[in-house]
């Protein structure tokens, strides 16, 4: 028997109540039937007695309080699945938007997923080159890892995702790859850059978009991620497919989270973020991996942007607790024209030191990469000595790494949007520039690397 | 519904509202909803208790059925819990993907302890013997590397009756009786229960006296922490607390190592399962899995075990400690057990204070690090329990709440700077922020262990680090070359202490890892070519002579060198002969 409840007791926001309700469970699916026909989604969020609140994904606009059916499905919010939804577009519940009919599914799943039980995920070893220096000398994406770009308004991060997109491959080769597109909040033009750009490279065919426009409800904004990686899952783990998912932008996502949050009138914490902003961007991130006995694999590329490129701001600082690393855009390298421009000392990558060098990548990759991170973070005191007491008053060394940070930034972090750079050819500029130093100031590199690949003068 | 069964009325998140009969006892363990998730009674009021559940209530509704216990959230304690995984409520993750797979399910019941293992077992006392509470009656091989001596449970005494003999037993077997004065026969078995919240009771506290050797030469020489302390490591992500975590739980001289991954990320406890698998003990050279319990609650495992876990990781440290063990908990991070405490203190609607923690932060936080430790047990036995708890302050700032009501608990405060870790320095431990105040306490003991006269190298090494950074202010401003050669040598002689010192490689074989002896060598030689660098200046040789030996970039090498093989004596040469080589040039 289908039991409908007619009428709502009150509205707010993008939240509905209803009184009087009886066998309904938590974080159920409700169907919502307006007078005029139109059908609308929405999820239990509280149980109190009788008392249910229900937030609506479409926003309650236009619902009128006395004329609304609500039926409640029994299961919970489940996405449907096949392998057909490569090359599809959907929405950010899960929606076709292409035109295309509903996907017949192979498999329905509960768009929350499941934790991974520690004891059997896959400790991520398997280096992806990315072709862009900046990453993949000294914070390279392992495969299964998280490693959110943290950029800020009107930088190019957009670019640098599509150019990871395009050129990420692994050292062993081409295997079963595939893409989801997660925009949340964006912009239209953004959407179109990107499919547009997946058009071009002929990957079209292996991406799976999830689009919430900046225009979209919050609500289905705060589903998009869920679903996207509901998807990515399910191809990764069922069909052994090695999914990236480019989750942009997660700041607008995050401020969707607080709208909804304040709507339900929960107690704000910092900068009215809710408390536990933590943990649901942890429910997020956390989905990326692999899985012990199985082939596919999970990697996450958020994207975010700093509000007023403040990396201590509740949205980048909550990320870099949870992701694996960051890799960070600098306004002032991109103001100068570099592209990419990665800001090399806060950028990390924490699975890196297990996934490089001998057996992996390059014998000399680790230590190189430690050396140009110690020796470009002296470029910095160098300089500020230098437009103190002038360019001709410091010293000898201190000029060689003035010298050395200009060719740094202009040489090895900069290249074009097109430019796929071979990893030997990344780690071969790399000695070329530290070459330019005298051996005794690369501390970080044991005599046997040195004596094979300094290249520079023989001080001593 | 009102024939006295208790049922669901409300569900918020992992808040359940529960009505039926009269209200349930505080802190009490429930079972929830048809799937059984187990849950502990946080508020109780009139005709309504309010349960927070452990797993996530999706598929809760009301009129769900409850079932109460009356106890209050225990776990089994008893030997197996050595080398295994175990999530926020101690359930053996091993077993829970054994029985539901890859990804974790809800509404299993599992004990921490495999039922069906036989233990060979050793008993120690005899029919008739007087027992009391916490006293080892039996005895048996957990691992490689530790023996796992049953206790009576505390607040239990009489004589032994019906002891039986050595041999292969399960750990819920009874092994022994307790008969008390009224005649009242108590069965024990390898296996007990614990209230996690509860302290385990001790004969007294003892002082700290020696401490926690580490094997990280910041640590050990800087900023120690003594066994039965608690450390603090604050730092902003990146700055390496994990890091600092997994080098104390592989390399510290703890007996026990009881791992806490509290909301951090899946991956890192799947890294620390697999590589201490593989190390080896540097004191036993068995594996180090062999000594360690991981407990993981991940950060999107449910939010209210996190809240649980600290309590069964001290539990789980103070029963191994009761048997006269030393034990370290690592507890990464603190900040996200607050946190889960401020989500639920949000869900339960009660007034919040500074950024919205709950006003009882502070006395929780106290109440966990004062249960640390030095002891003497009730068996008569000394064992410890050292907190080492990681803090991730928010956008990296000290000032707020859980850092500084932390500091108030803590007496090592490890401060990681971001500066530093994007250098690449690692451990970032910043040298100007951290303190220890155990240093004083457990002086005597260094003196006797690292050597002689340890106290005044630590200040001078203290010292050199402390005029550096002042001149610093002024090298800033006109750089160094102005500088007199006496100061030069300072800050040749701190760049030596912080890059070939304080800097140590948690990567490299040879530098992971350094005993106090080698410590004690790096100083003095690093001490001994600032004297007679000292003595250079003072005859009026220019210092950039002797740097011109190169002998600054070789002693960079001597923590490489040290941990090959290298004795001290070779480095002592090196400085000599640098010096006679500029004095030859000067004669």
């Amino acid at each position: 028997m289908r039991i409908e409840y007619t009428g709502l007791s009150e509205m707010q926001g993008s939240l509905v109540v209803l009184e009087g309700v009886s066998g309904v469970t938590y974080d159920e699916l409700a169907e919502i039937t307006l007078g005029s026909g139109e059908r609308r989604c929405g999820r239990v969020i509280k149980i109190d007695g009788g008392r249910v609140v229900l937030q609506v994904f479409e926003g309650t606009a236009g619902i009128d309080m006395e004329h609304v059916n609500t039926h409640f499905t029994g299961r919970p919010v489940t996405l449907p699945l096949s392998k057909e939804i490569l090359g599809r577009i959907f929405d950010g519940a899960g929606k076709p938007l292409d035109g295309l009919r509903e996907v017949f599914p192979d498999e329905r799943r509960d768009i929350n997923g499941a934790a991974i039980n520690p004891v059997r995920r896959k400790y991520p070893r398997s280096c992806i080159l990315t072709g862009v220096s900046s990453i993949d000398a000294v914070s390279a994406l392992i495969r299964g890892q998280k490693l959110p770009i943290f950029s800020g308004a009107g930088m190019s991060h957009n670019a640098l995702a599509a150019q990871i997109v395009r050129q990420a491959r692994t050292m062993d080769g081409e295997e079963q790859f595939a893409v989801v597109f997660c925009a949340m909040g964006v912009k239209n033009d953004t959407a179109e850059f990107f499919k547009k750009d997946f058009q071009d490279s002929g990957a079209l065919g292996r991406v799976v978009m999830y689009l919430n426009m900046a225009s979209d409800p919050i609500i289905e904004r705060i589903l998009a991620p869920r679903c996207a990686l509901t998807a990515a899952e399910y191809l990764a783990f069922r069909h052994g497919y090695h999914v990236l998912v480019i989750l942009t932008d997660m700041s607008s996502y995050c401020e969707a989270l607080r709208e909804f949050s304040s709507s339900k009138g929960e107690i704000p914490s910092r900068k009215g973020f809710p408390s536990y902003m933590y943990s649901d961007l942890a429910s997020i991130y956390e989905r990326a991996g692999m899985i012990n006995g199985r082939a596919g694999s999970v990697t996450q590329v958020p994207i975010l942007t700093m509000p007023n490129d403040d990396i201590s701001h509740p949205i980048p600082d909550l990320t870099g607790y949870i992701t694996e690393g960051q890799i960070v855009l600098s306004r002032e390298l991109e103001q100068k024209g570099v592209y990419p421009p990665v800001s090399i000392l806060p950028s990390l990558s924490r699975l890196m030191k297990d996934g490089t060098g001998e057996g992996y990548t390059r014998e000399d990759h680790a230590d190189l990469s430690n050396q140009l991170f110690a020796s470009y973070s002296a470029v910095a005191d160098a300089r500020s000595l230098a437009s103190v007491i002038g360019e001709d008053e410091i010293s000898e060394t201190d000029r060689l790494y003035v010298e050395f940070g200009k060719r740094f930034e202009t040489e090895f972090v900069a290249q074009s949007g097109s430019e796929n750079r071979g990893l030997d050819q990344t780690l071969d500029l790399g000695w070329e520039l530290l070459s330019m130093l005298p051996r005794s100031e690369l501390s970080r590199v044991g005599d046997k690397l040195l004596d094979k690949y300094y290249k520079g003068a023989k001080r001593q | 519904m009102d024939d006295g069964r208790y049922y669901i009325y409300g569900v918020n998140g992992p808040v359940i509202t529960v009505r039926g009969g009269r209200a349930l006892p505080m802190m009490s363990l429930v079972y929830v909803g048809d799937e059984k998730i187990p849950g502990e009674v946080v508020s109780a009021g009139g005709d309504t208790t309010t349960v927070q559940v452990y797993e996530g209530s999706e598929g809760l509704g009301r009129g769900g059925p409850v079932f109460p216990t009356g106890k209050p959230m225990s776990i089994l304690l008893g030997p197996g819990m050595l080398s295994n995984i175990y999530d926020g409520i101690a359930r053996p993750l091993g077993t829970v993907a054994d029985l539901a797979g890859d990804f974790i399910s809800k509404g299993i019941t599992l004990p921490a302890l495999d039922l069906e293992k036989l233990w060979d077992v050793k008993l120690a006392v005899s029919e008739g013997q007087e027992a009391a509470g916490g006293m080892i009656f039996a005895a048996t091989r957990e691992s490689d590397a530790v023996e796992h001596r049953s206790l009576v449970p505390p607040g239990l005494s009489g004589k032994f009756t019906q002891v039986v003999s050595d041999g292969l037993y399960k750990v819920t077997d009874t092994l022994a009786c307790v008969v008390d004065g009224r005649g009242r026969s108590t069965p024990i078995s390898l296996a007990q229960e614990w209230p996690i919240r509860k302290a385990r009771p001790i004969a007294r506290r003892l002082p700290i006296t020696r401490p926690l050797v580490t094997g990280q030469r910041v640590i050990d020489t800087l900023f120690p922490v003594g066994k039965g302390g608690c450390a603090a490591i604050p730092g902003p992500f990146g700055a390496g607390k994990t890091m600092v975590q997994h080098q104390l739980a592989k390399w510290s001289d703890a007996d026990i190592i009881v791992y806490l991954g509290c909301g951090e990320r899946g991956n890192e406890m799947t890294q620390v399962l697999g590589e201490f698998s593989e190390l080896k003990d540097p004191k036993t050279g068995r594996p180090l899995m062999g000594r360690t319990i991981l407990i993981a609650n991940t950060s999107n495992m449910p939010v209210a075990a996190r809240e649980a876990s600290i309590y069964t990781g001290m539990t789980i440290a103070e029963y191994y400690r009761d048997m006269g063990y030393h034990v370290a908990l690592m507890a990464d991070s603190t900040s996200r057990w607050a946190e889960a405490l401020r989500e639920i203190s949000g869900r339960l609607e009660e007034m919040p204070a500074e950024e919205s923690f709950p006003a009882y932060l502070p006395s929780r936080l106290a109440g966990f690090y004062e249960r640390a430790g030095y002891m003497e047990t009730l068996a008569g036995r000394e064992g410890s329990v050292t907190v080492i708890g990681a803090v991730s302050p928010q956008g990296g700032d000290f000032s707020e709440p859980v850092t500084q009501n932390t500091k108030r608990f803590i007496r090592t405060f490890w401060a990681l700077d971001r500066a530093l870790a994007y250098a690449r320095h690692f451990p970032a431990i910043d040298w100007t922020s951290s303190y220890s105040e155990y240093f004083e306490d457990i002086k005597a003991w260094y003196e006797a262990n690292f050597g002689q006269g340890f106290t005044e190298l630590r200040q001078r090494i203290l010292d050199i680090l402390n005029s550096e950074s002042a001149l610093m202010e002024i090298v800033k401003l006109i750089g160094s070359d102005v500088l007199p050669d006496d100061q030069k040598l300072i800050i040749e002689t701190a760049k030596l202490i912080r890059q070939g010192y304080l800097q140590q490689n948690a990567f490299h074989k040879a530098d992971t890892y350094m005993p106090p002896e080698k410590q004690m060598a790096m100083l003095e030689a690093i001490l001994y070519l600032c004297d007679e660098a000292k003595k250079l200046t003072a005859k009026s040789i220019p210092l950039n002579q002797l740097a011109a030996t190169g002998i600054f970039s070789a002693m960079y090498k001597m923590k490489f060198g040290l941990g090959e093989g290298q004795p001290k004596a070779y480095f002592i040469k090196l400085i000599d002969d640098a010096i006679s080589q500029v004095l030859a040039k000067n004669a």
